[in-house]
């Protein structure tokens, strides 16, 4: 039985999870605990939690997007981290320069990250997916020179400080609550809207991609349409992330956004659990606490974790942290039988 | 004209080393058709090999050989340990465990002698040649050698061995390969370590121009990227004319176009890539894959 499933997930990888209605009344109770217990946290938490929780909820909506990407297309990108500061930019420089109330730059953000998603998908899609990861890694690379370049415009090395987004009056809740609860609305909103695109006729044609490239395109799944879609989407997503990032952080500059942002952002989505719901989330919470931990021990002990717990997933567990919790609420019912 | 001739000759030296990097990535796209995000980063570990063996009083050239060996062997017990359990499984399933070698190798580098830089001694001596207006350095002139050397034996050893034979034919068909009785794995093995030496060649020559740290063959990758797409991902002469032009193509712009200047010319490998796949995705020197579905 074992040996059956194994080789299943490495000739497949990642499966999507199997659905039974036990697991899905599961899945909604815990989703509905989860979200019960999220909105009470901030208000028994130091401000300095409310904070992390905050960016595990940023992190969470980077990786909805490279989830998109990731675990339902099958296309890898290394320079997530480069949509996440486009977005955290546009917002910081609308803010900054255009005097915009903060609410707006979200999608102005969006758009802006979508559209050079877009632009970058085309090429990097005419071949096979590799080449998306090197463009995309090549833009991570490339984006801290330009955003230090433009001095004018981003501040340069110096970066932006913006004014934090304050609670109106009425609210009474401190500031990191309501960053916290802003944080949870936009991730709320992301994983509604993840969720019904892959239940559409959509995330039906993105999985068949991934699955198997030939057999999709026979049944008429236009391959480079849907991946660069895929692609442009992520990019969307990763890009609302920034503008919230700037919204909480209220600082904005390039050393915030090297290619690490990026390689943590694809370690978050591969431990978290690629083509899972609930991945993203696992992953956001692996992607801030992991670091700040392991910290303590050596300044590269982050990065030795990541490393070789990438390399276990893929080996052991192709849907990480995610796809272990399913198989396991998976046997709980059987038991009860 | 004199400073123009100057720029190509810094380019061509620059793009030698990107040439040798490409050459390392070529060989594992090659066998396996993937391409190792962690080839940089190996190639940056065994200059950290070499630049421990060196500061221990070892003379460069002995420490050189001892890397150059301890790479290959890596090289093996890599693909051995690390990659053979993903053989045969989806590209996205390997990419990924080599971005997971590429944080890890990173990161080991810096747990084991910190991120802070390190200055790495110059092989070659420090006059130059003169040709008239133009100035060669003879650490160009080294880099140049040390890369057609290195071209060479390769030559040499894919064409004319017994072993390069076995390795071209499983780099063709594995099946076929097995059937004739060529042990596939072991080949693949051998390819890793060929690859890890000829990566450790480019870090070494490297390292000197820039200073040794952790993220040091970062850039060096993308510039390595863009001359494997730009020559063909699977073609050795291909990686070796794509690193030279795009050495050549990033001094110049670098030198020339006021707008790029010093800072902005890892832009350059990126407007490569994206020109190459939109006008001849396949690069210069490739062949256009054709598959039977």
């Amino acid at each position: 039985m074992t040996e059956s499933t194994k080789t299943d997930e490495k000739t497949s990888a990642p499966p999507a999870p199997v659905r039974t209605s036990a697991v899905a009344r599961w899945r909604w109770g815990a989703l509905a605990v989860l979200l019960v217990l999220a909105v009470y946290a901030p208000f028994q938490l130091a401000p300095f939690y409310v904070f992390q929780l905050t960016m595990v909820l940023v992190y969470a909506v980077a990786l909805l997007g490279l989830n998109l990407l990731v675990g339902h297309a099958g296309q890898i990108s290394l320079g997530h981290g480069a949509f996440f500061a486009i977005g955290a930019y546009t917002a910081a420089i609308l803010m900054e320069r255009e005097a915009l109330p903060y609410p707006l730059t979200l999608p102005v953000a969006a758009a802006v990250a979508f559209l050079i998603g877009l632009g970058l998908g085309v090429p990097a899609m005419r071949l096979r997916g590799l080449y998306l990861a090197l463009v995309t890694l090549a833009i991570a690379i490339f984006l801290v020179p330009l955003l230090k370049r433009f001095e004018e415009l981003t501040g340069g090395s110096m970066g932006l400080t913006l004014a934090k987004p304050q609670p109106p009056a009425w609210t009474g809740l401190a500031e990191d609550q309501w960053l916290y609860f802003i944080a949870l609305i936009v991730a709320v909103g992301a994983f509604l809207l993840v969720a019904s695109l892959l239940r559409s006729r959509v995330g039906r044609a993105l999985h068949a991609v991934r699955d198997n490239e030939i057999a999709a395109e026979v049944m008429g799944v236009r391959l480079s349409f849907y991946k660069t879609l895929a692609f442009a989407w992520s990019a969307m997503l990763a890009g609302v992330a920034g503008s919230v990032y700037t919204w909480v952080i209220g600082f904005v500059s390039p050393d915030s956004f090297t290619v690490n942002l990026s390689i943590n952002l694809l370690a978050g989505i591969v431990v978290g659990g690629l083509g899972s719901l609930s991945g993203p989330v696992l992953g956001g919470l692996f992607v801030m606490f992991v670091p700040s931990i392991s910290q303590d021990i050596n300044d590269a002990a982050p990065g030795v974790i990541f490393g070789l717990l990438i390399i276990a997933v893929m080996y052991v567990a192709p849907t990480g942290l995610a796809g272990l919790a399913g198989r396991l609420i998976k046997k709980i019912p059987r038991k009860k039988e | 004209m004199a400073g123009f001739l100057q720029q190509i000759v810094t380019g061509l030296g620059a793009g030698a080393i990107y040439a040798s990097l490409a050459l390392a990535l070529v060989l594992i796209y090659q066998f396996t058709g993937i391409v190792n995000f962690a080839q940089g980063e190996l190639a940056m570990f065994s200059t950290y090999v070499a630049w421990t063996l060196v500061a221990a009083g070892m003379s460069f050239w002995l420490a050189l050989v001892i890397t150059l060996v301890v790479s290959f062997v890596g090289g093996m017990l890599i693909e051995r340990v690390v990659i053979r359990p993903v053989e045969g499984a989806p590209e996205l399933t390997i990419v990924i465990v080599t971005v997971g070698l590429f944080i890890f190798v990173n990161a080991a580098a810096g747990w084991i002698w910190t991120f802070l830089i390190k200055d790495f001694p110059n092989p070659f001596p420090g006059g130059a040649l003169e040709l008239g207006a133009v100035t060669v350095n003879f650490s160009t002139l080294g880099v140049l050698g040390v890369v057609a050397l290195v071209m060479g034996l390769l030559y040499l050893l894919f064409q004319h061995t017994k072993i390069g034979l076995g390795m071209r034919a499983v780099a063709t068909n594995p099946a076929s390969a097995r059937l004739v009785g060529i042990r596939v794995g072991w080949t693949l093995a051998l390819g890793w370590g060929l690859a890890a030496t000829v990566g450790a060649v480019s870090g070494v020559l490297v390292a000197p121009l820039l200073f040794l740290e952790p993220n040091m063959m970062a850039g060096v990758l993308i510039y390595a990227f863009a001359a494997a797409t730009l020559g063909g991902f699977d073609s050795p002469v291909g990686a070796v004319v794509g690193g030279l032009v795009v050495g050549v193509a990033e001094t110049l712009a670098g030198a020339y176009v006021g707008f790029i200047g010093s800072d902005l010319k890892i832009g350059v490998p990126l407007l490569i890539i994206l020109a190459v796949l939109l006008l001849r995705p396949q690069g210069l020197f490739g062949r256009a894959a054709v598959e039977r579905a």
